[in-house]
């Protein structure tokens, strides 16, 4: 599905991904795992089509992504829950969900979708008057995802979901994320929660300083000794 | 005491127009992160709008909006196709300068052509009910005035339901807020932008008929429109609607009430004390919020 090759970008003349080359298949739960400022969420920026990369191939479908217009990009079938849930915080937690599902293709299926996203968080339907900007951090998140989920992606990009959210609160956006990949869309997840998402993911990619220097099965790379040493700290590496 | 009722009423008056010229700065303000300052000349030539229409075909001003409307609608988009569309391709921060030059070069365009077509003369509508005047008490109203904020309150409570209603209201609102969101949720923000631009020109194409009929209108207008916009605009803040006419009834009412206390000159200096007042204190406005 997402195929990326040889990915370049920079901001000005600093570079901020070099030679990047990741997919994501059908179905699959993929992290993207790496310390701040590896060029995570530029990566994230590209594919959404809000960062324009110097060189590389991004194809989705075998159609090259970065000839399409940014706004075109989720009609396509790939959503972004971005970093700091860029949400409309000064509107309803239905207006924003209502957004989320702009593009032609999603506002047919909009009343199955709203129905799907209050099934998965049921204190969104009794807070759905209420304006965005009132709500916790753990319960925008779930309109973040939520408004993702409304175009109906067939894969559903996050950026740093649990950034900023009580732990009891990312254990449930995790979950939420496993049962919507039961339902068949593929998520690519970008975290600095090593752990948490490699409870999840099928496959993970580490990316440093703009490059990718591992990758592997989310259980395997669990258990590696060089990733518990680099991302889980020494405790971790000793137990 | 009779004669500072009176001033207020007409202060309201007044305010109502200050409060819709208002709106289609802040609109266009708000969503293109653009500063019009031809706004004053797009309703300057509203008002020539509805004056010809008027005197050539003895059309009733308050019925030429409903060409006036549609006409501005039609001018701003076409302005946004060939002017600001250009400016707001910029990232935001180089925004408000190129607008700056843009707006002011289009402003002295717009002046001098209105100059050549219509010279420099003042014109006012004047109809049949021109000089009708209602007298509550001591006060009298002019009907066509209060006609005039009614209609102006009417426009401003469609815009804000359009802007809540409306699938594109609400994606022009998206655009306000966040366009880079609004661009991942799969708004074209382009089309957001020429809508709001269109709608802010209507605003004024409105402001300018409501301002020939009551009051008067010649070329040179339009600063001083685009300033009275501005002092409201800052004074209420971006992002309702209903505060910025509001916060125009305020202008004008507080606009009346120093020119009764210090006499007709100082009517234009209380805008600018307010505009100073409001920046140290509440920068945001009286309805925006911090950011």
């Amino acid at each position: 599905m997402l195929e990326i090759r040889g990915l370049e970008a920079a901001y000005g003349d600093v570079p901020a991904l070099s030679g990047v080359t990741l997919r994501v298949g059908a179905g699959e739960i993929v992290a993207l795992l790496g310390p701040n400022g590896a060029g995570k969420s530029t990566l994230l920026g590209c594919v959404a089509g809000l960062v324009r990369p110097r060189a590389g191939i991004i194809s989705w479908d075998s159609e090259n992504l970065l000839a399409v217009s940014p706004h075109r990009i989720v009609e396509r079938g790939l959503a972004v829950v971005p970093e700091g849930r860029r949400l409309f915080g000064s509107m309803t937690v239905e207006d924003n969900l209502d957004l989320g599902a702009f593009s032609p293709r999603a506002r047919a299926a909009r009343r199955e979708s709203l129905e799907r996203v209050f099934a998965l968080f049921p204190d969104l339907r009794t807070r759905r008057r209420q304006i965005v900007r009132a709500l916790s951090g753990g319960q925008q998140q779930m309109v973040a995802v939520g408004r993702a989920l409304m175009a109906s992606p067939r894969l559903l990009m996050l950026d740093e979901p649990s950034l900023g959210i009580a732990p009891l609160l990312v254990r449930r956006i995790l979950d939420a994320l496993v049962e919507i990949n039961r339902a068949g869309v593929a998520v690519f997840l970008v975290e600095q929660n090593v752990r948490a998402a490699l409870t999840l993911a099928h496959r993970a990619y580490i990316l440093e300083g703009g490059r990718v220097v591992g990758e592997g099965e989310g259980p395997a790379l669990l258990r590696d000794a060089y990733v518990r040493r680099a991302y889980l700290g020494p405790l971790a590496a000793g137990g | 005491m009779t004669v500072l009722a009176q001033q207020i009423v007409l202060g309201l008056l007044l305010g109502g127009l200050y409060g819709l010229a208002a709106a289609g700065l802040s609109l266009v303000f708000g969503v293109l992160k653009v500063l019009n300052v031809a706004h004053g000349e797009l309703i300057m030539l509203g008002g020539y709008g509805a004056y010809w229409l008027f005197a050539l075909l003895g059309l009733d001003p308050f019925a030429s909006l409903l060409l006036v409307i549609p006409g501005s609608l039609l001018l701003g988009a076409l302005l946004f196709l060939v002017l600001f569309g250009f400016v707001v391709r910029a990232p935001e921060e180089t925004r408000i300068k190129n607008s700056l030059l843009v707006g002011f070069g289009l402003a002295l365009a717009l002046h001098a052509l209105a100059v050549r077509l219509f010279t420099a003369d003042d014109r006012s509508i004047s109809t049949g009910y021109g000089g009708a005047v209602i007298t509550v008490g001591p006060i009298a109203i002019p009907v066509i005035r209060l006609a005039s904020l009614l209609v102006a309150l009417a426009l401003i409570a469609g815009l804000h339901l359009l802007l809540a209603r409306w699938r594109w209201g609400k994606a022009i609102r998206a655009t306000a807020e966040d366009w880079q969101a609004a661009l991942l949720t799969g708004i074209d923000i382009r089309r957001a932008y020429l809508l709001a631009f269109a709608l802010g020109t209507a605003l004024a194409g409105a402001a300018g008929t409501l301002v020939s009929v009551g009051y008067s209108i010649s070329p040179s207008i339009g600063l001083e429109w685009t300033l009275k916009a501005l002092i409201v605009v800052v004074l209420a803040g971006l992002g309702s609607m209903l505060g910025t006419f509001a916060a125009g009834l305020f202008v004008g009412v507080a606009e009346a009430l120093s020119a009764a206390a210090f006499g007709g000159p100082y009517r234009e200096v209380i805008g600018l004390v307010i505009f100073l007042v409001v920046l140290v204190l509440r920068p945001q406005g009286m309805f925006g919020r911090a950011r």
